[in-house]
């Protein structure tokens, strides 16, 4: 395999959790839930999905375990801000913090253990094609459930009427429940689904990416997921360019090191920070798209009358 | 009669009190503040072997506390004042990021002893140490010129201070002392614990053509992907043979025990200086782990290494040693003072990189 196609495996891998995780946030948020816990959900999918690969010695109960981790987590957040109104960001910071602490309990019995790992495809001719091969047809499962879900959440969101409800709460929950949607109903399948989708961005950490458990091994991807979605303007095409964009400069930049640059390391960290901040910033200049897109309630409690 | 209770009360609390203190004038008591935590596989893991040794060692006449992952920074100086506050008689700080906020607590409290690793600031109650970690990186990199096919060898690296400038020195001489051509590729992911990011350095080096790789970041990410291509690796400050089998040459082991019991021994005898600490193999403050997955007599020769540096016929900056720029740093036979290492700011020549200012 050539170095331009293990860079491009690299860099697939590096940005599927990002990616899975700004999908799932962005469902959220389109509902008008800001759930800032992704990061607490990421982690509780990775230390779930790793303890039951490795307990059973089955990756893909291990992925299953992961997105229920992540679902369940995701379900406390959505019971205190749904049902008890309690402010977003508060509970989703708390969320944070106790998926972070939580996981590092339960996963201490599994550090230094050996990781399962989730093997890639192969499918007999097409993995063997030159470039495209391995980059299409030779990636681990989770890969293509990425792909699957930003096609299946922009069909959803904008070509269903189901999604359609739920864009429409997330501009103005008054209105929706005036028509008698059940708000909160959708506000809760939406969250569950984020937490599902962080659940299995955190089981690709520990099973894909790095497969074992070490406490924190999140490293604060949950936060790079959250930015991505507002940056990308709350648009699923926009989320994986701009998750691709991040891992492609986040590798090239080691690359660039690995090579001897002369630009110094700490700017070349910050790279894929600051250049998907630009491109996102500049595609999103056309204002009236931007605020088209924004739901107008994020964050904002929804308490029906009674 | 009310003044009667209350006095009686007040001696009962004095009582108690005088009590609980004569049980915790007993005990020392040791505290840990740890950068990360402590089943991550490396760096605090290692102090807290130490911090479980010194409990074996001394049992009911010490007390030990830690707390984890203390972001380096003013977070920092809120737990160690927070120990101060607790009464802890001693408190190492395993970081070198904590120095400051060392510093500034100590001051506060003249009482209690304290004790930084890896820094270079002391006071009247405070002592760095550190470790010699340099002669380890010396044997490996004489390790890893006979190992390597190719000649080029990849190396993590975390922050550009002059701990990690040391190792990458001292690695660079070792492996030249082997092959005079031998390469070293650097990568600096900015951070000492980001298993994602380490194992994204070291594919990123072995696509760019290394056999071998170091680290000096406290994952076990970069074995692991050593292990899954088929190269060679090192770990580092802890045994990281269980993530790479056939893949851990040796790794440099962080033994704080023997020196965690001395200094807390000192404070118990009431001896306890400042001091500023730098110890080697010699003294035990850091291990080899068993050299594995190499021939016999590359096994040989690190070991000779060893024991000549333990014995003091070989110190890993010896002259003749060039900077990268091509200027004299080490004349034929001269060897670096501890007070250059301590603050290493350039590379030696060979290294393949631009040491980040």
């Amino acid at each position: 395999m050539g170095m331009a196609e293990a860079i491009l495996l690299t860099i697939a891998t590096a940005a599927t959790p990002l990616l899975i995780a700004a999908l799932g946030e962005l469902v959220v948020e389109r509902s008008g839930v800001l759930n800032l816990g992704v990061e607490g959900m990421m982690i509780m999918g990775a230390v779930g999905g790793f303890a039951a690969a490795s307990l059973t010695g089955n990756p893909w109960i291990g992925v299953l375990v992961a997105i229920l981790f992540g679902a369940v987590t995701s379900l406390a957040f959505a019971f205190l801000t749904l049902s008890l109104a309690a402010n977003q960001v508060a509970t989703g910071l708390a969320l944070t913090i106790l998926g972070l602490g939580l996981s590092g309990l339960i996963g201490e019995p599994f550090v230094g253990q050996a990781g399962v790992k989730l093997s890639n495809i192969s499918i007999p001719i097409l993995t063997d094609l030159p470039l495209l091969g391995p980059l299409l047809f030779g990636q681990d499962p989770i890969f293509y459930m990425s792909i699957a879900l930003v096609i299946g959440v922009a069909w959803f969101l904008f070509k269903t009427r189901f999604g359609l409800t739920l864009r429409s709460i997330g501009d103005n929950h008054v209105s929706a429940h005036a028509l008698g949607i059940p708000v909160l109903r959708y506000r809760y399948l939406a969250v569950m689904f984020g937490g599902a989708c962080a659940g299995l961005a955190g089981g690709h950490l520990s099973l894909v990416y790095t497969p074992q458990w070490v406490e924190n091994m999140s490293a604060g991807r949950g936060w790079i997921a959250l930015a991505l979605v507002v940056f990308a303007s709350w648009r699923p095409a926009r989320v994986l360019a701009g998750a691709y964009l991040f891992g492609a400069v986040s590798i090239g930049q080691l690359h660039a090191q690995a090579l001897g640059v002369g630009v110094p390391s700490q700017l070349l960290t910050a790279l894929p920070y600051i250049a998907t901040i630009v491109v996102l910033v500049l595609i999103s200049q056309n204002v009236r798209t931007t605020l088209i897109n924004t739901p107008a309630m994020l964050g904002r409690a929804f308490v029906p009358e009674r | 009669m009310k003044k009667l209770l209350i006095g009686l009360a007040g001696v009962a609390a004095m009582t108690l009190g005088m009590a609980s203190a004569a049980v915790a004038a007993d005990k020392t008591k040791v505290c840990f503040v740890y950068v990360g935590s402590k089943t991550d596989g490396g760096w605090t893991q290692a102090h807290d072997i130490g911090r479980q040794t010194l409990e074996a060692h001394f049992g009911d006449k010490v007390e030990t506390a830690f707390i984890e992952n203390v972001a380096e920074g003013p977070q920092a100086t809120a737990v160690i004042e927070r120990f101060a506050r607790a009464k802890c008689d001693l408190i190492f700080t395993t970081s070198f990021g904590f120095m400051d906020p060392t510093l500034e607590v100590a001051a506060k409290f003249p009482d209690v002893k304290f004790e930084h690793a890896t820094g270079y600031k002391n006071s009247a109650n405070v002592t760095s140490y550190n470790s010699r970690f340099y002669e380890g990186r010396y044997i490996q990199g004489q390790i890893a010129a006979k190992t390597s096919a190719k000649g080029v060898a990849g190396y993590i690296a975390s922050f550009p201070i002059p701990e990690v400038v040391q190792g990458i020195n001292a690695f660079t001489l070792g492996a030249q002392s082997v092959n005079p051509d031998f390469k070293l590729k650097v990568v600096w992911v900015n951070s000492w614990f980001d298993a994602g990011k380490e194992a994204d350095a070291a594919k990123a080096l072995i696509d760019q053509g290394v056999d071998i790789l170091t680290q000096h970041t406290d994952s076990t990410g970069p074995m692991q992907v050593a292990a899954e291509r088929g190269i060679k690796a090192f770990g580092q400050a802890s045994d990281m043979i269980s993530a790479g089998p056939d893949t851990q040459l040796t790794a440099i082991i962080d033994t704080w025990g023997a020196y965690y019991i001395k200094r807390t021994q000192a404070v118990m005898d009431g001896t306890w200086e400042t001091q500023s600490t730098w110890d080697g193999l010699v003294d035990g403050i850091l291990e080899m782990a068993p050299y594995t997955n190499m021939p016999d007599d590359v096994k040989a020769m690190a070991e000779a290494t060893e024991a000549a540096i333990i014995s003091g016929e070989l110190h890993p900056f010896t002259g003749p040693v060039n900077k990268q720029d091509g200027s004299v740093w080490l004349t034929d036979g001269e060897v670096a003072e501890d007070g250059v290492l301590l603050g290493l700011n350039f590379y030696v020549e060979g290294v393949d990189d631009q040491l980040p200012q």
